[in-house]
């Protein structure tokens, strides 16, 4: 086999695939086979490799391939790999991408990965095992990830013998399961990784197959999607070089464009004229889907990052919902209705699962109903987005038709989705269950409502608490209104005296707003001294649905006498004011705070951590 | 670029794409310039990215003070004439102390004055995400690397708790303190830099062509005087030979190779046909199995 490693030659291009196999299928002995006969693996590596080979896993005289596959020590250590890897090689003919992805059952969420930016599969069987239920998790997978070139490679033929009626009976089967999937263009290969036969050189002790090697086929393939696709480009940035020059750079994620095209942005809707197609080496008269331009429009239109520039006669879907296949990649489960940020295209916004039809059995291809979606399970739901935003489907297009999903407090990447077609509200029955209420507003906030009620002495601490735990809710992203005695009694509660009735009507107005704010998806503090239990049970029992704490700030009369922060004691000891809390008309404290802090003995610092934590501890968020 | 390499082009576009979302997604950016072959690569990615602006990124570059002396000149010609807004970071505390590849041997001194002044100036500078010009076939850890690579808040990187890669679909958001490395090279190899150095015609160290130089043979490896700070021992003699490097870093630590390659089809043509990787020569990445990925941990680039 004449395999020539000189670099570049004319019409090189790349393929990106990804192989997928159980464990022990020879997954990593293939890829090693390839970089090996390929004769680009240094030899230093096989040097380190033979002596890591002794301390890991024994391999006669020969290096074990599969260990220059297997990167990371822990891995080496468990003798499987966990995450997705990725290697390179070149023939003269082309440049290519493998991604390595571990055959374990609970990988799902790193064969998605790798899938995502591959042209073609090769789906690894071990001849003596045949088909095995992974083999229909892998192939379903890459169905579901659009990946329309398989190539079936069944391994280990010198443990069969090589016998073609063994290769003949796994491709039959295959056949069936590859139909029941969509996968249209599948090529089966029959080879030993071990010992190389049909990887690269066509194996003398297979004379019945006349197919292309492993190799041949990967390097003749054409697996690109087609020509034709309507223009896309997001823009990623906008370019201005401080001379009046203003461009929207961007990558082509699909078809191509010229001077002259008519482009809508969306999602404002502008349309406008390609004026010049602009890069480093000069201006362009074409740019095709892959390359990284930066145009100019004729029109002087507003365009930001995150917009997307397309074909005006061949727009995308615009809408604020779509069904979509999720893959789930966190350990904390989707769960509807709660809010995520999305990545989709160049764009963040808030997304979030407003119905889960079922989820999708991966091994078998049964769908099941499903009330949230755990770590390496997938499922097909329906997304509300904050906004109408351009799309296409995925089968439309890879790059327009696809998001990530965003776990808002911890900003891990927690899903991955695959969008299936645009919902029209009206269309769409089941955003009638979507009615707005309470949850709904509060679920787009990202937490749920609360009532933080402090009560106190005047000049127990309760404003600076209160106020302090409101900075902190506010730097974790929560929603908050404060309600206190200057916001309240100035305004809505300006025809109220301090008499008992008015301190009732008082109470009863402030109850209600706290109601009406909680109702709201807010997290409400209100600061009142509250003195009587009469009220403050009122307060409980109005509020109950709303998550109701009732804060006890403890400070002895004689500490808040002495700090008197706005001289109210003195005024009061002196005969000034009347009917002043603690000196003429009685405080009467809490039997039994949700939280009782005593103030001498804490820092602010440590008392907003104590609120805080009983926030999550009641899942108010988390 | 000619429209004969389509594969360069491909991996060309694609890093322009990383670049550019780097500038978007980040406060604060900037490019980690080694003087190396891809640091070269790297500007001039970003030269294209932007044009006709400038790149909006800071330019750093660690020296840790035992770079060869033909890599600080190119530096000083190369940022001079790109104009871009430059750093030199160097652990003053570490050089306070002696540290040097002579007196405290590779580990220490890679750490203190990589690994640790490289946290220093992140931290100096508030920025949060360097871009550097790592390869996944550089190493075996690597080729599992993100191109949005996440360090917590003490520069380590969990390579269990990675980010999913999907798409085009980066994830640059940060919790206080976390910063990103962001590798636009990741899916090159060697030999695609050097093929798109000689496409672009893009400036390079001379050190990396063959010429004859004063080199003293140490544990089997070639290492290049280049100033008078190399102590020498007793049976060793500097001696005059064909060299060029693969990998420049500190000149104690890195090993030349005997080459008559002094024109980068000759570079190229050597590296078709080499069995040994470039990072042979560097004296950090032996001893135990998995040293790098031990580094890498504890935040070595
Ligand atoms: N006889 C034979 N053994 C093979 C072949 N390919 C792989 N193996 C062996 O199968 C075992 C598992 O291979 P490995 O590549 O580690 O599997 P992975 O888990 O899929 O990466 C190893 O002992 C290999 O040597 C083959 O074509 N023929």
């Amino acid at each position: 086999m004449g395999l020539t490693l000189a670099p570049a030659s004319a019409g090189e291009d790349m393929l990106r695939f990804i192989t997928c196999g159980s464990v022990d299928d020879g997954k990593s002995t293939l890829i090693g086979r390839l970089l090996f006969d390929a004769k680009v693996v240094p030899e230093d590596h096989l040097t380190a490799l033979t002596r890591d080979g002794r301390h890991y896993r024994a391999f006669g005289d020969m290096p074990d391939l599969a260990l220059l596959v297997d990167g990371l020590q822990a891995e080496r250590e468990q003798g499987i790999t966990i995450d997705v890897g990725y290697r390179f090689f070149s023939t003269a003919r082309r440049r290519f991408i493998i991604a390595d992805t571990p055959g374990h059952e609970q990988y799902t969420r790193n064969m998605a990965t790798g899938a995502s930016t591959a042209d073609l599969a090769v789906i690894l069987v071990d001849a003596t095992k045949g088909l095995l239920r992974q083999t229909y998790r892998h192939s379903a997978i890459v169905a579901l990830m659009g990946i329309q070139h398989v190539v079936l490679a069944v391994n280990k033929m010198d443990l069969v013998d090589y016998q073609e009626a063994r290769f003949a009976e796994i491709v039959a089967a295959y056949a069936t399961m590859a139909e029941r999937l969509g996968l249209a263009a599948v090529t089966a290969i029959p080879l030993s990784a071990l010992l190389g036969d049909n990887v690269i050189r066509a194996s003398a002790a297979m004379p019945w197959y006349g197919g292309p090697t492993l190799l041949n086929h990967l390097e003749t393939v054409s697996a690109r999607p087609r020509e034709g696709r309507p223009f896309r480009l997001a823009v990623q940035w906008i370019n201005h070089d401080g001379a009046g020059f203003r461009g929207y750079a961007g990558t082509v994620l699909g078809g191509s464009v010229r001077p002259g095209d008519e482009i809508v942005v969306l999602p404002s809707g502008l349309r406008g004229h390609v004026e010049r197609i602009v890069t480093y080496e000069g201006d362009l008269d074409r740019a095709v889907a892959g390359q990284a331009v930066t145009l100019t429009l004729v029109e002087a239109i507003d365009v930001a990052r995150g917009d997307l520039i397309a074909d005006a006669n061949r727009p995308p879907h615009m809408a604020d919902q779509f069904a979509a296949h999720l893959v789930w990649m966190h350990e904390a489960p989707m769960l509807p209705g709660r809010p995520y940020l999305m990545r989709l295209g160049t764009t963040t916004l808030t997304a979030t699962v407003s119905e889960l039809k079922h989820q999708l059995d991966i091994s078998t291809g049964t769908q099941e109903a499903a009330k949230q979606l755990a770590i390496n399970e997938i499922g097909f739901a329906n997304l509300a987005l904050d906004r109408p935003m351009p799309f296409d489907t995925y089968g439309e297009n890879r790059e327009t038709g696809s998001f990530v999903l965003i776990d808002r407090s911890s900003n891990a990447t927690v899903g991955a989705g695959m969008i299936r077609f645009p919902l029209r509200r009206a269309a769409n029955l089941s955003w009638h269950k979507f009615t707005v209420d309470k949850a709904a507003r509060s679920a787009i906030k990202g937490h749920r409502p609360a009532v933080l009620w402090f009560t106190g002495l005047s000049g127990s601490g309760k404003s600076t608490i209160a106020d302090n735990v409101e900075k902190r809710l506010l730097a974790l992203g929560r929603h908050t209104y404060t309600l206190d005695g200057d916001n309240v009694r100035h305004g809505l509660n300006r025809d109220l005296g301090f008499t008992d009735a008015d301190r009732v009507e008082n109470i009863r107005r402030v109850i209600e707003t706290a109601h009406l704010i909680a109702d709201a998806g807010l997290i409400v503090l209100v600061s009142f001294i509250s003195p009587f239990r009469a009220e403050r049970r009122l307060a409980r029992e109005r509020l109950k649905a709303d998550q109701f704490m009732e804060i006890f700030v403890d400070t002895p009369l004689a500490e808040c006498e002495r700090r008197d922060p706005k001289g109210l004691y003195r005024k009061a000891r002196s005969g000034k004011l009347k009917n002043f809390t603690g000196i003429d008309s009685t405080y009467e404290p809490p039997g039994d705070p949700d939280i009782h802090i005593r103030t001498p003995e804490m820092t602010v610092e440590q008392e907003v951590d104590i609120i805080i934590d009983a926030l999550r501890e009641r899942g108010v968020f988390d | 670029m000619p429209a004969s390499h389509p594969y360069l082009q491909e991996l060309e576009a694609e890093s322009i794409h990383v670049l550019r979302e780097a500038a978007a997604a980040f406060r604060k950016p900037v490019i980690l310039y080694s003087i190396g072959k891809d640091s070269s690569v790297l500007l001039h990615l970003a030269l294209k990215a932007f044009y006709p602006a400038k790149p909006p990124f800071a330019v750093l570059h660690v020296d840790t003070t035992w770079k060869f002396h033909d890599m600080i000149a190119f530096r000083d010609r190369r940022m001079k004439e790109l104009g871009l807004d430059f750093h030199v970071h160097v652990n003053h505390e570490g050089l306070g102390r002696g540290v040097s590849p002579v007196s405290h041997g590779a580990a220490v001194h890679t750490d203190v004055m990589k690994t640790e002044a490289l946290k220093q100036a992140l931290e100096l500078h508030g920025f949060d995400a360097a871009i550097g010009g790592a390869r996944r076939d550089e190493e075996a850890s690597r080729a599992k690397e993100r191109v949005f690579s996440l360090r917590s808040a003490t520069h380590r990187w969990d390579p269990r708790g990675q980010r999913p890669e999907l798409w085009r679909l980066y994830n640059g958001r940060l919790n206080p303190g976390e910063s990103i490395r962001v590798f636009p090279l990741s899916n090159w190899t060697e030999l695609d830099i050097w093929t798109y150095i000689e496409r672009e015609n893009i400036p390079v160290v001379p050190l990396y062509f063959a010429a004859r130089r004063t080199v003293v043979e140490r544990g089997g490896t070639l290492i290049m005087i280049d100033d008078d700070r190399l102590p020498l021992y007793p049976k060793e003699v500097p001696q005059q030979r064909w060299v060029r490097f693969r990998t420049l870093g500190c000149y104690p630590l890195t090993g030349a190779i005997e080459s008559y390659a002094d024109t980068l089809p000759e570079i190229i043509a050597e590296l078709a046909g080499s069995r040994t990787s470039e990072r042979q020569g560097r004296m950090i990445d032996h001893g135990a199995g998995g040293s790098m990925e031990r580094k890498k941990h504890e935040g070595y680039f």
